[in-house]
This record gives structure tokens, C-alpha cells and sequence, in this order.
């Protein structure tokens, strides 16, 4: 156990938290505006992947394809909405579960249809691809910085366009009460579909960013969509804020539990045995994280719902 | 009247005599390949099967003179699907032969209702330790290697070579730990860190931070298909690779991780009991076939699975076409009458591979491609597995 290795882990938990908020920022307002359960969010985030990977290789840069990615997203997102989605919006929950469960069963085969069903490579930028040396002795690679400091900036625009726009006043009027917002006159319809296309951008930033770091597969969405769903419930329902400290907690915990649980179950057992336990054990951290904030503040960190 | 008698006789000495002749020598025959063609380790199982496929188109939709029909499934990695394909190609499909599984915790579950059946499964690939000793069984066969095989040559390699302080890591998974036995089989230093990640894991981070903190000065990986190829790439860019050495199996060095890696690949050492420069009639034949088919160069996968589909035809071959007589099968398989890729290649007793395993290294051919290169002779000659004493074959 040195300092170094809790710095760098400090860092990839920085890293998947601020791409977890990313994921889970559409998800809550979506939740917590339109009372909406979208389990098809992960599929968004696939086919931000699958798109920017697409771009990337077409345009022969990054960037480009991280830019044509999330505008793919955005207008596929929105699409979705005006289409099928806001035919649920009045049903109830376990419609809304059924209706976009098979909306993402239906994405992961169209997926598969056009991409086949091998993982797409995704190269970080060339730049980009080496390891920085941020003090003497100590290297991380540049992408990695680049995820942080790409979320970092992506949440405070977030942060601004909520607390400072109409648009913004109208989105936290709407997630603390729905129905006296639509009684002050707020464009409920337009504001959905535009919520809708951001929500779905920001996954296609977290899928472009998080693709060369895992692999751009078919059912990418489905293990991180759990966690978003874990964040959303730690944070409040409703709040990007809530969103932004929750998804922190979950990356860093769950990526220390990941590094520290093994090594300590390893001064006590075999590796095989330790290994095995630990797994499970490290996999269980953010639902006994999740079951303790429920229990001290059952309606979230930052609970937002007027009633 | 009578004739009527008579017309039924003949037909009915007639039906008997087709019918008997169906028994005894069949027109056709079905193969059942079994793979994974989806998620990290599909490159695996699509070059396996296209091995496998290569060999048949070569001899004309042909195995050792029987037109042959490939029934393909997709285990998608997972045992219970992998069983479930097994299930429904020796019961609906009534399959002569199964093959093709890359991940040897399929294969365990794929095993019971394949040998249950006396359906004959040959190894393209998995080789778990556990059909190599107590439970092996006279309906399987590896065309492939025993796991353990090619980290034992690697194990020997890296002693060879000096280090003395070597990082592990393998899959939590059967073949997971046949690796890790293997390679410490062979090796004699010691080991700096052993880590067991989730198969097909693909963030290295936690694993990358505990390397860097362990000062090992080689880390040896056994990571197959997307995991090599992430975990290599999150090496490399974390600025490990000025520090220690990356050492592998074939599987983990092979050219789906070239293609997805390239350039940082360069310089690494790999084992394996095939090379795709190896200098013999047959390999050759079968290089330039698979490049000119599929337009890339085929791995060790590619190369297992057109081993696995030559053994097939030449048992078909010298059982002449009597797949139901299961002891005449399994005799011409034991007898391995085929031109192997590899070169030398026999049976031991528990129906594993006794071959030789080489060193090759990632380099630059003279076209400028990043590829493998063999180095030398082979590390283990004539080599078989420790678990074949274990091994009580019943017939």
C-alpha cells in the first residue's frame, strides 16, 4: 500500500464518476421531470459509442467523431422521444419498464444488425494515446486526464445552463413540481424532446469517451445503466446536483473497493480464494452504499420532488 | 395376388438393404460448432470457425470424403447458453462430431450432454486440466493443446531469459487457473503479484495501479481476445511499458491484438505450439489460403480450428465413413493421421496433444506489417501434460 497507488485510483474513480454523471444526469431529470423510467438510456450510450467509433473511423479523427457521435445521439434521442416515448409518459411505471426494456432489446439487435456483432475498436486520439508524467515519478495516462477534465467541463456548462437559463428554470420547475409548471404556462412538450436530445448527448460524450477505454460492444449499456439508476437514487430523484455527488461516491467507491477489498483479503487467503470473494464482496460496496443512504435519507441526498 | 407378394418381398428386401447400408456408411454428415461469436472474445470464435470452415471449403464442402454440413451457435461466452446449443445439436441436429468452444468454463458445462450423447468433441481451442486427468473421457479429443501446455513453455522462457520478479494475471476461470499452475510449473523466481480480474473484464485500472505499485520487472498476462487488447493498450498508455516487461501466451500476443493495438505490441515475447511462418507443406498451404480467403493473417485460433476439422476428415476418413462404430472412430482420431499446421503432433493417452511448443516475438516483416516472428527452436520438445498419469481412459 503506497501513496501513489491511492492517487491513482483516487483518479479512475474521478474519471468513471464523472462519466457515470454524465449517464445519469439525463437519466434523473427524465425520472424526475416526465416521472419517466427509461431503461433504453443504456442503449443510448451504445449507440453513442457505436456512432462516434463510426465518425472516427470516417473522418479519420477523434474529435470529429466525438463531435458527429454526440449530435447523432442528440437527434437520435430526440426522435425516440417524439415518436414512442412520450406515448408512455402517461402510462404507468411497469408499462414505461416493459415498453423500454424492449426498446433496448430492439437497439442492441439493430446494433448488431449493422455492426456485427465483434467490438468496434476506438483509439484515443494519437496525441493523446502516451502516459503524462504529472510529478516526478508518477505517470497517468493523458486520455484518462482528458475523460477527467472533459467531465469536469461538461458538468459545470450543465450546472450553468440549469441555474442560469429560462430553459434551466423551467427544467427545475418541472422537477420539483410537474404540475404546477404546466400550470405557469412552461411548454412541457418542447421542453420533454429537448431534455430528451441532451440527455441522450450527454450518454453519446460518456459512450465516445468511455470507448477506447472499455470496448464498443453490443449490451455496453446494459451494466452501466444499473449503476446510473444506483446514482439516481443515491442523489434524488430530479437533481443533476444529487446526480453529480452521487455519481462521484459510486466511481470512487466502487473503484477503490475493486483495488483495496482484494489486497486486503489477500493478506488473509489464497489469491484464488481472495480473488473470488473479494469480487463479489467489492461488487456489493455501492448497494450497501445505496441501502444506507435510503435508510438515513430515504428520498436521496438531495431530494428535489415538492411533496 | 402373387405378385403382389412378390412386388412387397422385393421392396421390403429392398428397404432392409437401403436401410442397412444407411447404418453402416452415411451419405452426410453434421458437424456442430459451437463458439463465441459475440462480446470481447468473439475475434476468437469467428477465427475459429473460420478455420474450421477454410478446411471444408479446401476439400469441397468435404471432410475425409463425406459432404458436410457445419451447424454454427453462438455461446456468447456463457456456459448455459453454450449448454443449451450443445443440448439441442446432439438431440434435434444428431451431430456426428462437436467442436469449436473457446472458453474452457464452457466447455465444462458443455462437456456432460455432449459425451452423455457418444457425440465426439474435438477441442479447437479449450483444453481444461480437468478432461486431461481423472475425468478425461473417450469422446474427447484436443486438436488444440492442454492449457496448461503454453504457459509452461512461457514459464520456462522468462526463467531462460533472468526475471526474477514476475507480475501474473489470468482470468478467474478454469483456464484462468491452469495458466497460472502452468506458468508457475516452470518458473523459478518469484512472483511479485498475482491477480485474478473477472473473465472478460475490460477496465484494467485497479489492476494497472497494483502492477505499478508491485515493482515487478516482467508481467506475464494471460488475457484473451478484448481483455489483451484493452489491458495492453491501458499498459502502454499508463507508461508501464518503460518499466517492465510484457510477457504472454500466444493467445495474448497473437494477430487479433496486433490488429487492434499495433505498434506498442512491438518487442513482445509470446508462446505457442504454432507460428503462421512455420517452415512445413502444410502450414503454408493453409497461411496462403486463409489470407487469400479473409484477407488477414490467421491466429492460433484460425489455425486450431482447421486442425480440429483435418482431424475430423481423417477420421472419417480412416473409420471409412462407419461414424456409428464409435470405437473405429475413435481409434482413426487417436491415430492422428493428418498433415497438422504445426508440424509434429500426436495423441497421449488422454487423448491431449504431444508437440512442441516456440517462442515468437512481435516485430516488423519486411513489408513493414507489425507481426509475429518464430524465434528459434522449440522451448519444450515433444511435450505432453502432467495430469495424463491421472488419466484411467475407459473405452
Amino acid at each position: 500500500m503506497n501513496s501513489i497507488l491511492i492517487l491513482e485510483q483516487s483518479l479512475n474513480g474521478l474519471q468513471f464518476g464523472l462519466m457515470l454523471f454524465l449517464m445519469s444526469a439525463g437519466l434523473t431529470l427524465i425520472f424526475g421531470i416526465m416521472d419517466m423510467i427509461n431503461l433504453a438510456h443504456g442503449s443510448l450510450y451504445m449507440i453513442g459509442a457505436y456512432l462516434v467509433a463510426t465518425f472516427t473511423s470516417a473522418c479519420e479523427s477523434f474529435w470529429m467523431g466525438l463531435f458527429f457521435g454526440v449530435i447523432g445521439t442528440f437527434l437520435i434521442g430526440s426522435m425516440l422521444e417524439l415518436t414512442v416515448l412520450r406515448r408512455f409518459y402517461s402510462r404507468d411505471h411497469l408499462s414505461q419498464v416493459i415498453g423500454t426494456f424492449s426498446i433496448m432489446l430492439i437497439c442492441n439487435e439493430v446494433v448488431r444488425l449493422i455492426w456485427g456483432s465483434q467490438p468496434l475498436t476506438l483509439n484515443p486520439p494519437e496525441s493523446l494515446s502516451g502516459p503524462v508524467e504529472l510529478f516526478s515519478g508518477f505517470y497517468y495516462p493523458a486520455f484518462g486526464l482528458c475523460i477527467i477534465f472533459f467531465g469536469l467541463a461538461v458538468a459545470l456548462l450543465l450546472f450553468i445552463a440549469i441555474t442560469k437559463t429560462k430553459l434551466g428554470m423551467q427544467v427545475r420547475a418541472g422537477a420539483s413540481n410537474r404540475e404546477m409548471a404546466l400550470a405557469m404556462g412552461v411548454n412541457v412538450q418542447r421542453i420533454f424532446t429537448l431534455l430528451f436530445g441532451i440527455g441522450a448527448a450527454l450518454c453519446g460524450i460518456a459512450g465516445g469517451m468511455l470507448g477506447p477505454v472499455l470496448a464498443v460492444q453490443v449490451g455496453m449499456g446494459e451494466s452501466i445503466l444499473i449503476l446510473a439508476f444506483v446514482v439516481v437514487v443515491i442523489g434524488g430523484i430530479g437533481s443533476v446536483r444529487g446526480a453529480f455527488v452521487g455519481a462521484l461516491i459510486v466511481g470512487v467507491i466502487d473503484t477503490a473497493s475493486r483495488t483495496l477489498i482484494p489486497l486486503l483479503f489477500k493478506t488473509v487467503m489464497a489469491p484464488e480464494v481472495a480473488s473470488n470473494a473479494a469480487s463479489a464482496l467489492a461488487s456489493i460496496m455501492i448497494y450497501v452504499l445505496m441501502a444506507a443512504v435510503l435508510f438515513f435519507k430515504p428520498r436521496g441526498l438531495f431530494p428535489t420532488h415538492g411533496y | 395376388m402373387n405378385l403382389n407378394i412378390k412386388a412387397k418381398v422385393i421392396f421390403l428386401g429392398l428397404f432392409f438393404a437401403l436401410s442397412s447400408t444407411y447404418s453402416q456408411t452415411k451419405i452426410g454428415m453434421k458437424v456442430g460448432l459451437i463458439s463465441t461469436l459475440s462480446g470481447p472474445g468473439a475475434g476468437l470464435g469467428v477465427d475459429i470457425r473460420d478455420g474450421f470452415e477454410l478446411a471444408v471449403k479446401l476439400g469441397d464442402g468435404k471432410l475425409g470424403g463425406l459432404p458436410v454440413e457445419v451447424i454454427v451457435a453462438d455461446d456468447q461466452a456463457s456456459p448455459d447458453l453454450g449448454r443449451q446449443a450443445a443440448e439441442r445439436m446432439v438431440k434435434q441436429d444428431k451431430v456426428d462430431f462437436m467442436t469449436g468452444i473457446v472458453f474452457s468454463n464452457v466447455m465444462l458445462a458443455v462437456g456432460a450432454p455432449t459425451f452423455q450423447s457418444k457425440t465426439f468433441y474435438i477441442s479447437a481451442n479449450s483444453g481444461p486440466s480437468q478432461y486431461a486427468g481423472e475425468q478425461c473421457n473417450p469422446f474427447f479429443f484436443s486438436a488444440s493443446y492442454q492449457n496448461d501446455n503454453i504457459h509452461e513453455a512461457a514459464g520456462q522462457v522468462v526463467t531462460q531469459k533472468g526475471f526474477q520478479n514476475v507480475a501474473v494475471i489470468a482470468p478467474n476461470y478454469p483456464a484462468g487457473k491452469d495458466a497460472l499452475n502452468g506458468f508457475k510449473r516452470f518458473y523459478k523466481g518469484s512472483i511479485a503479484l498475482e491477480i485474478l480480474p473477472g473473465l472478460n473484464q475490460l477496465n484494467f485500472g485497479s489492476e494497472i495501479a497494483q502492477l505499478r505499485a508491485s515493482k515487478a520487472d516482467a508481467v506475464y498476462i494471460f488475457l484473451p481476445g478484448g481483455m489483451g487488447i484493452n489491458f495492453i493498450k491501458q499498459f502502454v498508455s499508463a507508461g508501464l511499458s518503460k518499466d517492465m516487461t510484457l510477457i504472454g501466451p500466444g493467445f495474448s500476443g497473437d494477430e487479433d491484438v496486433i490488429k487492434a493495438v499495433g505498434e506498442p505490441m512491438l518487442g513482445m515475447f509470446n508462446t505457442t505450439q504454432w507460428a503462421h511462418d512455420m517452415d512445413n507443406v502444410a502450414n503454408k498451404k493453409f497461411v496462403v489460403a486463409f489470407e487469400k480467403e479473409y484477407g488477414r493473417l490467421p491466429t492460433l485460433y484460425a489455425a486450431q480450428g482447421y486442425d480440429a476439422a483435418q482431424l475430423i476428415g481423417s477420421a472419417v476418413r480412416d473409420s471409412k465413413a462407419k461414424l456409428e462404430d464409435k470405437s473405429v472412430v475413435r481409434s482413426a482420431l487417436m491415430a492422428a493421421k493428418f498433415d497438422s499446421v504445426r508440424g509434429y503432433f500426436k495423441f497421449n493417452t488422454n487423448h491431449f496433444p504431444i508437440q512442441n511448443y516456440y517462442l515468437r516475438i512481435v516485430t516488423k516483416d519486411t513489408n513493414g506489417r507489425v507481426t509475429n516472428r518464430l524465434v528459434g527452436g522449440p522451448v519444450l520438445k515433444n511435450h505432453g501434460d502432467v495430469y495424463a498419469s491421472n488419466c484411467k481412459m475407459r473405452d
